[in-house]
């Protein structure tokens, strides 16, 4: 059996944060992955590849061994319906927050202890119905793909729950931040057979980007 | 619904074709041979049972996997089967009352409600084995090698073997006066090796000092067989419950060791899948690709205290239609004979000569001109100056 470890990770912030990371704990890619079109890269480790993939992708392809490890936000992890993963490290890397936002308008008379039932528009469907079921609030979920700030503007949902990380959009949009659902951050996740088929190597890779992290 | 999709199938269901039938029943025969070689009876459980008795002291996970319906006879709530662990406890428990150790076994399809993550099936056609009434680590270890000549059977290679013991989380969390709520919330945590979420967990809800090193110890607690001796190092000065329960996955360990071509065993204390349900050593065999354990067992005491007799009980089970995906056992092709349409009176007796020998013998049908291939027969029965030959195929 080769002991080839395949990290699946996508474009974007966590691509961005996370080269330097990986490059702390000693993995080059062979050509700019923010430039290649390429999906799967050598790494300066011939037995380490990059796979470049969707975010919401790569708990999916760390479950089925598809990559035996994976860096994926928290809020995928808590959006994703699989268990079958080892969430091994928080790498601290693409920090935000998941948050519950409304119009200011609407903000200014509103009481979120007095909330029973709510209209959210959001990507996080799991997460939001999760959330509000806990405090035993009804909620009707709006799906969107993306510009969530525009739902409550053009009447979809009442509020919306979104990543915020400088809040610039929700402003801009005149939106205000209500509640506070998770701080999110990146992840290292891993195949639960490669955790244990591949403990060796694995371990040492695991070992190696717990001290750049630190 | 229109003509094309009239014959899809719900999610999650599939029908398994001849050349598929055929390693499938193979495979069948050869796992129900293997586990009658070691003494373990089969027994048929029904398909449907009132709810009640299919899910006692199975738990809440088995109950949102189970297809439920009326009894129109009674009213009552029926289940159809999501496991056929439970019935082999209840028979054992109710039915036998043996005093000596029982040995069933079983293969049958089961129904749940949601197939098992992606493609999974919702329709598992489940297998295993179970060893009641005796509670040393000698049938734990029985089990556990019965496991593996099942992997090795069905020719499923490169099976990582794991061992744990659900006592000793359960002993540390007794011990650190956890709440249900923290001890679930740790025990999700554990389970998904999220070191980061055990340390934040563990940093709340006042856990004494020393707790709080042996439950995030736990998670160092993997890897081959000197996993052990640090277990012991590490988690010295650890409640009775514990130490018994390291004594006990050693001892496991140790005696299915000596079964001739023992694998490699590794060993994984934070690895508590069934946590709720087993009570003392588990094993699960893990394949290259797959996130989940391919065969899972383990001990599973006092499961028959609801049917009235508390008997010890382990074991282990599989679903074959995965197994059919992992083996990379072959299975010779069809052959067999093809006879001729009639003609003569003294070919029934021949052709039921030729059966009883073993032979598959195919009848031609009057006027069928299909070739022998068509019926997956490599020779022919002619009849030769008044005598029957049997020869290739030309």
């Amino acid at each position: 059996m080769t002991t080839t470890l395949n990290i699946a990770l996508s474009k974007g912030r966590i691509l961005e944060e996370g080269l330097p990371l990986l490059e702390r704990a000693g993995i080059r890619p062979a050509e700019n992955p923010l430039k290649s079109r390429k999906l799967i890269l050598d790494t300066n480790l011939p037995d380490v590849k990059l796979t470049i993939i969707r975010a919401a992708d790569v708990p999916t392809y760390v479950q089925f061994g598809a990559a035996d490890l994976g860096i994926a936000g928290r809020d995928v992890l808590m959006e994703y319906d699989g268990d079958g993963l080892y969430e091994l490290l928080d790498l601290n890397i693409a920090r935000c927050r998941l948050m519950v936002a409304e119009p200011a308008s609407l903000a200014s008379r509103d009481d979120p202890g007095s909330w029973t039932r709510l209209r959210i528009a959001t990507k996080y469907v799991n997460t939001t119905q999760r959330h509000f079921a806990a405090k035993g609030i009804q909620t009707d979920i709006i799906k969107l793909y993306g510009s969530m700030e525009l739902a409550p503007l053009v009447g979809l949902s009442d509020r919306i729950v979104d990543l915020v990380d400088t809040g610039n959009t929700l402003k801009a949009n005149g939106l205000v931040e209500v509640e506070h659902i998770a701080d999110i951050s990146a992840w290292l996740v891993a195949n639960k057979a490669s955790m244990k088929m591949k403990h060796r190597p694995l371990q040492d890779l695991v070992g190696r980007l717990q001290r750049a992290v630190a | 619904m229109s003509a094309k999709d009239r014959w899809l199938l719900p999610e999650g269901v599939e029908e398994i074709l001849p050349a598929e039938a055929r390693r499938a029943e193979v495979l069948r025969r050869g796992l129900l041979d293997l586990f009658d070689a070691w003494g373990y009876e089969l027994v048929m459980p029904p398909l449907i049972e009132y709810l009640e008795s299919l899910l006692t002291g199975a738990g809440q996970e088995l109950d949102i996997q189970t297809f439920k319906l009326t009894d129109q006879m009674t009213g009552r709530l029926m289940g159809v089967r999501p496991d056929m662990t439970p019935q082999a406890a209840r028979i054992d428990a109710h039915y036998l009352k043996r005093s000596a150790p029982a040995r069933l076994c079983y293969a049958g399809s089961v129904l749940r409600t949601r197939p098992d993550g992606f493609g999974g099936s919702r329709e598992p056609l489940q297998f295993g084995a179970e060893l009641f009434g005796y509670a040393g680590p000698q049938a734990d270890a029985e089990i556990l090698s019965l496991m593996i000549a099942a992997l090795r059977l069905a020719d499923i290679r490169e099976a990582h073997v794991d061992l744990g013991h659900v006592g000793v989380f359960r002993g540390l969390a007794q011990q650190a006066k956890l709440g249900a709520e923290l001890e679930t919330d740790l025990f999700d945590a554990l389970q998904r090796k999220a070191r980061n979420d055990v340390e934040a967990l563990l940093a709340g809800g006042g856990v004494p000092a020393a707790s709080k090193s042996m439950i995030a110890g736990l998670l160092d607690l993997c890897g081959d067989r000197e996993t052990l001796a640090r277990a012991r190092e590490q988690l010295r000065g650890a409640p009775e419950p514990v130490m018994r329960a390291l004594a006990e996955l050693q001892a496991t360990a140790d005696l299915a060791m000596q079964q001739p071509d023992a694998p490699t065993f590794y060993f994984d204390l934070a690895e508590l899948s069934g946590y709720h349900y087993y009570t003392g050593v588990v094993f699960s065999a893990f394949v290259p690709g797959y996130g989940r354990a391919v065969a899972r067992g383990g001990r599973y005491d006092g499961i028959g205290r609801a049917f009235g007799r508390d008997r010890a009980a382990t074991g282990f089970g599989a679903d074959l239609r995965q197994w059919l995906r992992l083996t990379s056992a072959s299975v010779a092709a069809p052959a067999g004979i093809l006879a001729p349409d009639g003609g003569d009176a003294s070919l029934p007796a021949e052709v039921a000569r030729l059966r009883a020998e073993g032979s598959r013998v195919v009848m031609r049908l009057a006027g069928d001109k299909s070739s022998a291939a068509d019926f997956g027969c490599d020779r022919e029965l002619v009849n030769k100056n008044g005598r029957w030959v049997v020869q290739p195929v030309k």
